[in-house]
């Protein structure tokens, strides 16, 4: 008895002071809940406010003007631009610019006082439901409040049911309000995103734990071509898994494929580009496999977390969208859903693709410089 | 490079870790076409003159040239012109041998793949294994492979750093028969090795010690420059004996070779006076030896940590 908690004993003290010396283990330990707590705690929200609205106005009444001061007072719609054709509007909602199109059409404070019930238009970008839900729910009030103020005297008898104004809701791109419609999109990044970084991390720390490095070094081979050879054939494994997921998307889950499959191709070199240089770069720094996969797991979990993937990137304090905007995952997210829900093209996708092109050159160029041509 | 009679011409060779000189300001010049023989402790600084030589690692001090090319600015010419066995074996385990031997042809740049390939596995007798994955050779098996990658592109330099470790007694020979058919086709070998009587086989030997080289020559000069004087003593207990030797002046090592106990100083009337009153002990019998490359390896080892 005596003798097996010595022995029990001695393996704990062995195993702790493994653990002091391991520091990515260690710091692992701690990172963990430590990000873990910081983003579900703060920067988790599926009641986002202040979302981006363009205004169409074509009716310069006082009811347009209060009717837009309740939206804004309601605290869920920000009103971030006027545009001056419901064209552009559009282009802000398939950019995602903005997550809402006000439009208050032509002579609508005097159809308001004649009772004519004018019409109210939002649209809404609905690829993801849970973001734009509370909002549409104030809308109703919002207005009847505005109206109950504006409507005193002689035009009171207005304020009466139905309400004196037709609130008509767009919901674009997914007008069922299907969650899957925004996730699964979304999850051609996670996935590649999370194999995308720890192949090629694996693929540079194996060689090193082998020592097989060491044949690679004392080789007459490039660092260029030893990266581009070690990229390659895991940029052909992430255009297989993302194909297969489109088609599962496509024939399973009923998710519209309404882009061109060619420009999401396109778009998908930079940002599988950006995953494997980004394992590459993590490779430099490991000294084993063990290791790298840690290292990978610290980065692919904020990826995936303030990314917009689970959650509405609007509906996250400011930092925490920093963040999200420094990973190249968040603007394949909108590049993808864009594609496959909106139909977006180039000019619709081009604020999104080229932070991830300028992400593929830095990472890379970042990479280079930290593989190493000698053993020091 | 035009006539340049040395393969390795480097002075002054430093490499620091930490703050400590691991090579430690080292000259050599090789000539081409011999077989040097590179001896040392672990941690002699062997394999990191070596990795320096091949490129692997960049020199803190000194500098010079590899086949006629500067070790700093040309290492790029210098790993086309050096073959390289490392000291852990590292080839792919997870290819076979013909995998491993093409992956390095390719590598190189090599015309006629397939018939470098077919004729390095002749070579050295690996063509009926030719299929078999790496990971489930042994020792014997993967040292042939690795001397076959290395010389592939027929390197003008070879460098081997302990390809014979962990290795069985008849292919560590068939592994030096091969070193000197290639010397003798005039490849200049660079070889380190634990095994004294594997220096037996260079034709000149680099003796390390702590990052410095100690003494060089042929294995017979090395022998002789050490200056020792060795008897050797049988019969009797020679573990009390060893014991009660080691601390006397004048002897400088004591040591069990089989059922000899070898003792040697470089001082002979030293050492004569102080074994004296042991040899007319009738148990022992003494009788004075030719010191070995091993003596005189435990030597120097001796002298450099008593000299700290």
């Amino acid at each position: 008895m005596a003798g097996t908690l010595r022995r029990m004993r001695a393996i704990m003290v062995k195993e702790f002071t493994q653990l002091r010396r391991d520091r990515t283990t260690f710091s692992m330990i701690i990172m963990i809940p430590v990000v873990q707590l910081l983003i579900f705690g703060y920067a988790l929200n599926t009641d986002p406010k202040h979302m981006p609205t363009a205004l169409l106005v074509r009716d310069h009444s006082v009811f347009s003007r209060s009717i837009v001061s309740a939206l804004e007072e309601s605290d869920y719609f920000s009103i971030t631009g006027s545009v001056r054709s419901s064209d552009q509007g559009e282009l802000l909602l398939r950019q995602g610019a903005v997550q809402f199109v006000v439009t208050v059409p032509e002579h609508f404070g005097r159809d308001l006082v004649r009772g004519q019930r004018p019409e109210l238009l939002i649209e809404a970008d609905a690829t993801d439901p849970v973001a734009i839900g509370s909002a549409l729910g104030a809308v109703d009030g919002a207005v009847d409040s505005a109206l109950g103020r504006d409507l005193t005297g002689p035009l009171a008898n207005l304020r009466q049911n139905p309400s004196p104004v037709d609130v008509r809701v767009h919901r674009l791109y997914n007008p069922e309000g299907f969650t899957r419609y925004n996730i699964v999109p979304g999850l051609i990044a996670i996935i590649l995103t999370m194999t995308g970084i720890m192949m090629t991390a694996l693929a540079m720390t194996r060689e090193r734990e082998r020592g097989t490095m060491e044949t690679l070094l004392a080789m007459p081979v490039h660092p260029i071509e030893v990266m581009a050879g070690k990229i390659l054939p895991y940029v052909a494994v992430g255009y297989v898994q993302s194909f297969f997921i489109i088609f599962v998307a496509e024939f399973l889950f009923d998710v519209p494929v309404l882009g061109s499959l060619w420009l999401l191709s396109a778009a998908l070199v930079s940002f599988i580009a950006c995953n494997l240089a980004l394992g590459f770069t993590l490779s430099a720094s490991a000294q084993n496999q063990t290791q790298v996969i840690q290292m990978s797991l610290m980065v692919t979990l904020p990826a995936i977390m303030l990314s917009g993937f689970l959650f509405p990137f609007r509906g996250m304090p400011e930092w925490a969208q920093v963040v999200g905007s420094a990973m190249p995952t968040t603007y394949f997210i909108r590049i993808a859903r864009g594609i496959l829900l909106k139909g977006n093209g180039l000019v619709e996708i081009w604020p999104d693709l080229w932070p991830l092109i300028a992400f593929m050159c830095l990472i890379t160029f970042v990479s280079m410089t930290r593989y190493r041509r000698t053993l020091d | 490079m035009t006539g340049e009679q040395f393969a390795i011409d480097v002075t002054g060779l430093t490499k620091i870790y930490g703050g400590r000189a691991v090579v430690d300001g080292i000259s050599l010049q090789v000539p081409r076409g011999r077989i040097y023989g590179f001896v040392g402790a672990n941690g002699s600084g062997k394999t990191t003159t070596i990795r320096m030589l091949c490129g692997l690692l960049k020199p803190d001090r000194g500098g010079g040239s590899c086949l006629g090319h500067d070790l700093l600015s040309e290492a790029d010419f210098i790993k086309r012109r050096v073959g390289y066995m490392t000291q852990k074996f590292s080839y792919w385990e997870d290819l076979s041998i013909r995998e491993n031997l093409a992956f390095v042809a390719d590598i190189f740049g090599l015309d006629r793949v397939r018939e470098r390939v077919a004729a390095a596995l002749e070579r050295l007798g690996l063509a009926a294994r030719a299929e078999q994955l790496v990971g489930t050779l042994s020792g014997g098996w993967k040292q042939r492979l690795a001397l076959a990658a290395a010389i592939l592109h027929e390197p003008d330099l070879l460098l081997l750093d302990e390809p014979t470790s962990g290795v069985d007694p008849k292919s560590r020979l068939e592994f030096w028969d091969e070193i000197h058919r290639l010397a003798a086709a005039g490849m200049t070998v660079l070889v380190s090795t634990h095994y004294m009587d594997e220096t037996a086989r260079c034709h000149d030997i680099i003796f390390m010690s702590e990052g410095k080289i100690i003494t060089r020559g042929t294995a017979a000069e090395v022998v002789a420059q050490a200056g020792l004087t060795t008897w050797a003593v049988t019969g009797g207990d020679l573990v009390a004996l060893m014991g009660k030797l080691k601390p006397l002046a004048g002897v400088d090592t004591v040591a069990p070779f089989g059922d000899n106990l070898h003792v040697s100083g470089t001082d002979k009337k030293a050492l004569d006076t102080a074994i004296a009153p042991y040899k007319s002990d009738a148990a022992h019998r003494w009788h004075e030896a030719a010191p070995t490359m091993e003596d005189v390896f435990i030597h120097y080892m001796t002298a450099a940590k008593g000299g700290g």
